[in-house]
């Protein structure tokens, strides 16, 4: 078992609890804020509609997330499509401005570091990307990613130096540097390739990875390598990970805290082993349902009884974003947007089934 | 459940199939030396890497090869059965185009990957649909528009639908309507080369369950290509384990599941991350996945392979049969002699 350890220490404080999953804060007593943290994060997207009104798209609605730096977890952020899990992603690297809420690092908003917390924020703060091809220009060896790193962050002095770097960065994610080091992209594998970025992440030793999608276009059977690294990295570097997927059952294999997107919201979030074994929200229960699983004796025995929906363009955000789908709705559903009800600890669902249950309101630091 | 299916009649009959491409740096061998034997009625499962050749081989029986690609050698026996319920085997390589043209659609179909690039954009479903009986069939027009709404019903479409265009539809729709499309004549097999990749988890179940259902319905025969094992274990009757253009394994998927033969089947099912139990260490499969254009002499997977012998790196193994139902291509089981030899495999 890599981690069965489950934090119970927010169970006094449920209203104006603390961010994201709830195990970003206190170590021995004493507050230390998160490394990076997004707190009520919307975006909005402005549609296309006839006429002159403008109307608004919410590609992320109020999602709270905190990845802390000791113990490091691997948090995942698992949703279908459409569900805003990239928009998230770039905004907790600071791509794209939220359009309100708060991004902190270090429990600093970014929009206030000063030049050079900004430059420790982007040193700290690494992306890894869905496509491993389309990062590398073809034209260049693989191991100028590398060098680039080693120059801007004068990682090295010396030309040698900067070669032992690379050999030890490729080494951690369990490649050979022979194998590397002088090749084109073509000629490595995607699986490869993702490592690579990996071990270029790796040089700058951050405190967070945010990771968008990063096995999706690989091949299976090197999947798991570049998941062990990563499992790796926390074991041994203390290097948190933002893991994003749509596939459950690597969010699964990774461990930690996980966040169930649907259209935007975070419908329930909590410690991974509680939240499969107990799904709490309608939606993580179809999801789980949804996953085939790799056993041909265990096949599906129940017909899924969904309607294959659109994603509503324009969104009442008076209401629960599932209701259309869901097979418990009740009136309530469509005239109030259900908060977070605490269902275990540190198990918050946001579906009005758990009423009288207590309420988490997420507490944005001044 | 899984139910084992009789293999007594076959459909397809696949015997060294080689299908290369021509590049400047020699052929590529993306298919190279595939024998194969499909059943009818059966769902036959295809797996492997990117790159494996998978694509390649469904193409080749479709006869769909287009240039730079060439058959360099082999035959596909594609079986009929006639009305007084003889087989008629015929090899689709040699046959003309033409006469696989007219057999496509209306005797073997094809679900793609991404309908959105099957369907034109810029016509109607209903136009789209009705193109293919018509080009395959005398039907009247009402015979035919009659079909195609049944066939939507069984996959579950809205009768508005036909009169859409694609861009008006989403992944799962579009993916419903190749796959009405490709029912409408009801041919003996459909290849569907992974038609729910692209789709997203819920959305892929509905698609999955459904295939399943019009399949046990029409009586069809199946292959589905896919790199998903997850998606095999819930849809295939018996698999095979394609790698650098040849098959490793094929067996009946209880069989690949619970007792794989070829390591690399090993290495593919400990690759699947699944949910609850305990949470172990996955192996993988360190390494990549050889160059079509360049394979390792011998055993094509000895590179990668943990059970590496000297021989492997010499000779390389054939796909022969080590138990019923069971062949395996692995220098592991060359002391294995499997007696009852005589439902002709090799």
């Amino acid at each position: 078992m890599v981690e069965t350890k489950v934090d119970t220490q927010q169970d006094t404080s449920i209203k104006s609890g603390p961010v994201g999953v709830a195990e970003s804060e206190m170590e021995s007593g004493a507050k230390v804020p998160p490394v990076l943290a997004a707190y009520n994060i919307t975006k909005e997207f402005n549609i296309p509609t006839p006429g002159l009104q403008r109307e608004y798209i919410a590609a992320v609605d109020q999602v709270t997330v905190a990845l802390q730096s000791k113990p490091a977890k691997i948090v995942s952020l698992v949703g279908e499509s459409g569900s805003g899990k990239t928009t998230l992603a770039r905004i907790m690297l600071g791509l794209t401005p939220p359009t309100r809420g708060v991004i902190t690092y270090n429990g600093k908003p970014v929009k206030e570091l000063t030049k050079a917390e900004r430059f420790d924020y982007r040193r700290n703060v690494q992306p890894i990307f869905q496509d491993p091809f389309a990062i590398y220009n073809p034209f260049y060896r693989i191991d100028r990613v590398l060098d680039i790193t080693i120059k801007n962050f004068k990682l090295a002095s010396s030309k040698s130096e900067a070669l032992e770097l690379k050999r030890e960065a490729l080494q951690a994610v369990d490649l050979q540097p022979r194998d590397v080091i002088g090749r084109y992209p073509h000629q490595l594998s995607g699986g490869q390739c993702q490592r690579v970025m990996l071990a270029r992440t790796f040089l700058l030793r951050p405190k967070v990875i945010i990771a968008d999608e990063p096995v999706s276009m690989i091949d299976v059977a090197v999947r798991t390598l570049f998941l062990n690294n990563l499992l790796d990295f926390r074991d041994k570097y203390d290097i948190s990970c933002l893991f994003i997927t749509h596939h459950l059952a690597t969010a699964y294999y990774m461990g930690g805290p996980m966040l169930v997107l649907c259209f935007g919201r975070v419908v329930e979030s909590g410690n991974i082993d509680q939240l499969l074994a107990n799904p709490s929200h309608p939606y993580t229960e179809q999801l789980l349902a949804a996953i085939p699983s790799p056993d041909p004796t265990a096949r599906w025995t129940e017909r899924a009884n969904i309607k294959i929906t659109e994603r509503p363009l324009v969104r009442d955000f008076n209401k629960c974003v599932y209701v259309e789908r869901c097979p418990y709705a009740m009136d309530i559903c469509r005239q109030q947007r259900p908060p977070d009800y605490q269902v275990g600890d540190d198990h918050y669902a946001a579906c009005f089934r758990h009423q009288g249950k207590p309420e988490r309101v997420v507490e944005v630091p001044a | 459940m899984y139910q084992h299916v009789d293999s007594g009649e076959r459909l397809i009959d696949i015997r060294d199939l080689r299908v290369w491409y021509r590049t400047t740096r020699g052929p590529a061998k993306a298919v190279d030396g595939v024998n194969l034997t499909i059943n009818r009625n059966e769902v036959f499962g295809l797996a492997g890497e990117s790159g494996c050749g998978k694509s390649t081989l469904a193409k080749g029986i479709l006869g769909v090869i287009k240039l730079p690609g060439y058959f360099e050698g082999g035959e596909v026996d594609f079986c009929r059965k006639k009305s007084d319920s003889t087989l008629i085997c015929e090899d689709l390589l040699k046959m003309s185009r033409e006469q696989v043209r007219r057999m496509r659609w209306r005797d073997m179909a094809y679900i793609p990957q991404s309908a959105m690039n099957v369907l034109s954009p810029v016509a109607r479903i209903d136009k789209q649909m009705l193109d293919g009986i018509f080009e395959h069939t005398n039907w009247s027009k009402e015979k035919a528009r009659a079909r195609m709404y049944e066939c939507m019903d069984l996959v579950g479409l809205d009768k508005a639908v036909a009169r859409m265009y694609p861009h008006e539809l989403s992944g799962g729709m579009k993916q419903r309507v190749a796959i009405a499309a490709a029912i409408t004549l009801t041919p003996d097999l459909i290849i569907a080369d992974e038609p729910t990749t692209a789709l997203d988890v819920n959305v892929q179940q509905v698609i999955l369950q459904e295939l399943k259902e019009i399949r046990e319905k029409l009586k069809l025969t199946l292959i589905y290509v896919t790199h998903d094992m997850a998606v095999h274990a819930e849809m295939a009757d018996r698999m095979g384990i394609m790698y650098a253009g040849v098959l490793m394994e094929v067996a009946p998927v209880v069989d690949t599941f619970h007792d794989p033969y070829h390591p690399y089947t090993e290495g593919l099912i400990s690759s699947i991350p699944s949910i609850g139990g305990g949470r172990e260490r996955m192996m993988g499969i360190p390494g990549r996945a050889p160059s079509p254009l360049e394979y390792p002499s011998g055993c094509r997977f000895h590179p990668r392979c943990p059970k590496v012998m000297a021989i492997c790196s010499e000779e390389m193994p054939t796909l022969k049969q080590v138990g019923p139902e069971r062949y395996v291509a692995c220098h592991l089981h060359d002391e294995y002699t499997f007696e009852e030899r005589a439902n002709g495999g090799d």
